[in-house]
């Protein structure tokens, strides 16, 4: 059973931020199975993972530094293969994906927050958050309107014409957020999100995460912030050296 | 990488610079040492002792502007046959008996010595008893004799004691005054100067007519200038020395271009190391001295294997006309390359002093954030423009680092720039024989093994064998002309040659008798132009009516109506026949089926000349210009590499939203792509320009103007293609680093901060 992000944003007048189309909340969009990533030098950064997770979700992988999270999150975005093992994502086998596919994989179905943000410094807010959607060669008018959709939503519209780095860590995550949810991906993926900002914008992008998985984003956090993990989270896992710990 | 970068083009610009160099100073230096070594004759004048007495011609070493003298020497024009071999044991005859030569003048030296023309014997003995003879050595077209080789002239018997070698080739033999007075036939006097001026051939033609206002009328016969024989001694090597400078500047610029990108790049990228050896201990010296080594070490390798290559390159040049001195000077192989190494260090000089005075504390904080801001209005520009993002965030990219950018555009418009002047130039020299190949017309060219088989009996073989379609006759003869020392070679055409004319530079192709057409040569050393008169043989006036292109005898020869020589005392020519076959006639075959037939008479197929020297130029030309690419296109390549190297996480950004390794190589090729479309609509016009200053100074330097379809070689569709020159070599350097973007792991390039 689906229901239409636009419905639901109907009922809570606000405009479309998600993705177009929402699964089931009880279908796996994320199946990781039997998933290892050795290092060059042979070391383990995840060892046999099992990991299931189902739309609608917001999974916190907890854990220390080298425990494998960040290597589970560029394994889920087709930015890294597994060494073993099998990384499927919303019936995507991710971990056969060539350069190609794999680019178009995250295009349609990935959203990516980064804790230092990664925006260009040298496009706008706004082409900053068209890019992805410039890359999937959406009609350019139809893309300007999600972009500023998203900008008004997030409460950034005014920042438009302005270059990420006169903005404050919390504008620029939202920026980074707003970026991420341009193609309507149906899997946001976050490492540590409020790695890089001050309290008061931490507790900001707190409460837009949880939001968005209160509408229906399924969320994956990587993060080592424990409130964020329990503001977000729907289920929290900890890796401690590339195995599930608890 | 940047290693060999500035190996490769210090290596262009050494072998160029070598080359130049080398001709410059060897074009001169053989024929300038022998002259000076020999206290030349800048004038010889040849003088009818029965207009002047030879008190009248002596005082000429008195005329304003002559510091030394010699002579006057008796003199006798003879027409010199060979007739009897060597003695049993002797040397093999270096001409079959019985062939008349060219006339001859002979002139009395009782000794090789004197204040002027010191003559050196390369062979055999100075002439000093009756019927002996010295001939000049090394003279063009050929020696016709071995030492004790006869041959008969002036009513007598003759014999080759000796060669000598006069630098201004005073005289084509010698003997004993007692010996030319012996002789029958004209009798005169030579007299030979040394000017206190005589740099141009207007200098020297103002002392001809100083020694010509000396003596009674029409006494002075011929005055030949050093400057002639000088012209021709530099020839191959003026022929080729504009085209190697223009390479050699070019090499030069493209050098400190490309280095001077390379190492600021160096610095640029390793900006953070600077850092860290700072804070490490380093001081500004060492840092300095780092990374002038870094191009000095690559640069000393490229400069050294270019001094090789760069002589290597000069004996095919050098060889042919300076016979055993092939070899550039030592000091060239030194001085050259130790030059270009003083480029490379003052270029290398500024990003390593900028290096030197980095605060390391900036250095490291630098290192860590690159810097942004520029080029930010072309990014938003450029972004409205309905192209892929990729494409628009490439076309922005050389806007984020301007002077790099500059750099690495004058450096594509240089290599541009070579490859128009380097088409362009065997364009031109391909034209230039193919015009030249118009002077032997015909599919089959019948020649006469002897002279003085009659044309008409030629003629008639060549009638008589089927598939002839026309025809036409040419004889080549030796004639004297007036205000020309020596003979002339003159083309007599017989027939219909309407269909066959040479090139012709001015004026028209000869309409009858009494007209006639001669190169650029014989008008430069005459002093005439097209429209005025020319005596041949002593009584026939010809009106010269066109300037043909042909270099053969430097220019000198004249070309008529074989009508216009009649009444002459002629010496007996070799006649060639041309013939164009009727269609469907196998040139092959014909010769095959006419040689069966004809024993003294040889039917070659006429397979077009491809002359050495053309090959030669092609040769260096297109290596050259390769270089001059490559190390453009190496320019670009290294830009290419550390502008991605700086932009590796910015694109890690765009692969991790979605970037298909397709929009990632063409987000690379864009970043250079404008700049090669511009640098190479930039160096087009530069190179049609540098071809259209090059071209006429090596026709100058062959002794000839160029026909017009030689020097406008520059069609618009060669042009178009040109133009996109500049986009394809920015494009080929981008491909390499552009793959290696594509391929470069995102989650890597992510980390790469």
């Amino acid at each position: 059973m689906t229901q239409t992000a636009t419905a639901a944003d109907a009922r809570r007048g606000v405009p479309s931020i998600r993705s177009v189309t929402m699964t089931a909340v009880d279908r796996a969009l994320i199946e990781c199975a039997g998933v290892t990533k050795r290092y060059d030098n042979g070391t383990p950064a995840l060892a046999g993972l099992d990991l299931r997770v189902r739309a609608g979700e917001a999974l916190a992988v907890l854990g220390p530094s080298g425990s494998g999270k960040s290597t589970l999150l560029n394994l889920v975005a087709g930015l890294d293969r597994p060494s073993a093992g099998t990384v499927t994502v919303d019936g995507v086998r991710v971990d056969r994906l060539g350069e190609a596919a794999s680019a178009r994989y995250r295009r349609e179905r990935i959203g990516m927050i980064f804790q230092f943000f990664n925006l260009l410094d040298d496009l706008t807010v706004l082409d900053n958050v068209l890019l992805p959607a410039q890359l999937a060669r959406t009609p350019r008018a139809e893309a300007r309107t999600r972009a500023l959709e998203l900008l008004r939503y997030l409460g950034i519209e005014r920042f438009r014409e302005t270059y990420p780095g006169r903005l404050s860590g919390g504008e620029r995550q939202r920026v980074a957020v707003a970026r991420a949810l341009m193609n309507r991906p149906p899997l946001l993926l976050a490492d540590e999100p409020t790695g890089a900002l001050d309290t008061a914008s931490g507790h900001d992008v707190r409460k837009l995460l949880t939001e968005l998985n209160r509408d229906g984003q399924t969320l994956v956090l990587v993060t080592h912030d424990l409130a964020l993990a329990e503001a977000c989270a729907t289920r929290t896992i900890e890796l401690v050296d590339g195995e599930v710990a608890r | 990488m940047k290693r060999l970068v500035i190996a490769l083009t210090t290596l262009l610009a050494v072998t160029a610079s070598v080359l130049a160099a080398g001709l410059l100073v060897e074009a001169r230096g053989p024929f300038d040492r022998a002259f000076a070594r020999q206290h030349g004759a800048h004038l010889a004048a040849g003088f009818d002792a029965g207009k002047a007495t030879a008190d009248q011609v002596a005082a000429t070493a008195r005329v304003t502007g002559v510091t030394a003298a010699a002579g006057p020497f008796p003199t006798v024009s003879v027409r010199p046959r060979t007739v009897v071999p060597p003695p049993p044991g002797g040397p093999a005859p270096a001409a079959p008996p019985g062939i008349e030569l060219p006339p001859v003048t002979i002139v009395g030296r009782a000794d090789p010595g004197g204040d002027v023309d010191r003559l050196e014997l390369t062979g055999g003995r100075w002439a000093t008893g009756p019927g002996e003879v010295v001939w000049l050595a090394g003279t063009v077209p050929f020696v016709p004799f071995e030492v004790g080789g006869q041959f008969t002239a002036g009513g007598t018997t003759l014999t080759v004691v000796g060669f000598a070698r006069s630098a201004g080739q005073s005289a084509q033999a010698w003997a004993t005054p007692a010996t030319v007075a012996a002789l029958s036939g004209p009798h005169g006097f030579q007299m030979l100067y040394r000017l206190a001026s005589a740099g141009t051939d207007a200098d020297v033609n103002a002392a001809r007519k100083a020694v010509e206002a000396a003596v009674p009328p029409e006494a002075l016969t011929s005055g030949a200038s050093y400057l002639a024989v000088q012209r021709v001694a530099e020839r191959m090597a003026a022929l080729f020395l504009p085209f190697v400078v223009a390479f050699g500047v070019l090499g030069l610029v493209m050098s400190v271009l490309v280095i001077g990108i390379v190492v600021s790049g160096a610095v640029g990228s390793e900006t953070r190391r600077i850092g860290i050896l700072k804070a490490l201990g380093h001081t500004p010296a060492q840092v300095a001295r780092r990374y002038l080594a870094q191009a000095l070490v690559p640069a000393a390798a490229g400069a050294a294997a270019g001094a090789v290559l760069g002589n290597l390159a000069a004996v095919p040049v050098l060889t042919d006309e300076f016979s055993g001195g092939a070899a550039l000077e030592p000091w060239i192989s030194v001085v050259v390359p130790l030059g270009a190494l003083a480029v490379v260090a003052a270029t290398a000089l500024a990003p390593a002093l900028r290096a030197a005075r980095l605060r390391t504390v900036e250095a490291l904080a630098v290192g860590r954030t690159p810097a942004v801001g520029r080029g930010r209005a072309a990014r938003r520009l450029l972004g409205r423009l309905p192209l892929p993002r990729p494409v628009t965030l490439g076309l922005a990219n050389p806007f984020t680092r301007p002077g790099r950018s500059a750099t690495i555009a004058a450096a594509v418009a240089l290599g541009a720039l070579g490859v128009t002047f380097g088409v362009g130039l065997a364009l031109s020299v391909g034209g230039i024989q193919t015009a030249l190949n118009r002077r032997d017309a015909g599919d089959v060219v019948v020649i006469a093994e002897r002279p003085g088989d009659p044309a008409a009996t030629v003629e008639a073989a060549v009638r008589a064998q089927p598939g002839t379609a026309r025809y036409f006759t040419t004889t080549r003869l030796e004639l004297p002309v007036a205000g020309l020392a020596g003979p002339v070679q003159t083309v007599a055409f017989d027939g219909d040659a309407s269909w066959a004319t040479y090139e012709i530079l001015d004026g028209r192709w000869f309409a009858g008798p009494g007209e006639a057409v001669v190169p650029t040569g014989f008008l430069t050393a005459a002093g005439l132009r097209v429209g005025d008169d020319v005596v041949v043989g002593g009584t026939a006036r010809l009106r010269i009516v066109g300037e043909v292109l042909d270099l053969r005898s430097d220019g000198i020869r004249l070309i008529t109506d074989g009508r216009s020589l009649a009444g002459l005392d002629l010496v007996e020519g070799f006649s060639e026949v041309h013939v164009e076959l009727a269609a469907g006639t196998a040139p092959q075959a014909w010769a095959d089926a006419f040689n069966a037939g004809h024993a003294l008479l040889h039917a070659e197929v006429n397979t077009g000349e491809l002359s050495g020297t053309v090959v030669a130029l092609d040769t260096m030309a297109g290596t050259l210009t390769l270089l001059l690419v490559a190390v453009a296109g190496l320019g670009v390549l290294n830009t290419v590499v550390l502008d991605t190297r700086e932009r590796v996480h910015e694109l890690g950004v765009c692969k991790a939203l979605g970037m298909a390794p397709r929009q990632t190589v063409a987000l690379v090729l864009t970043s250079v792509a404008g700049i090669g479309l511009v640098a190479g609509l930039a160096g087009v016009p530069a190179g049609i320009a540098l071809h259209g200053a090059v071209l006429p100074a090596m026709g100058r330097a062959a002794g000839t103007r160029l026909p017009a379809s030689a020097l406008d070689v520059y069609g618009p569709a060669l042009v178009a293609a040109l133009a996109t020159g500049g986009l394809l070599i920015a494009l080929a350097g981008a491909l390499l680093p552009a793959g290696w973007a594509a391929r470069t792991t995102t989650a890597r390039a992510l980390r790469t901060e």
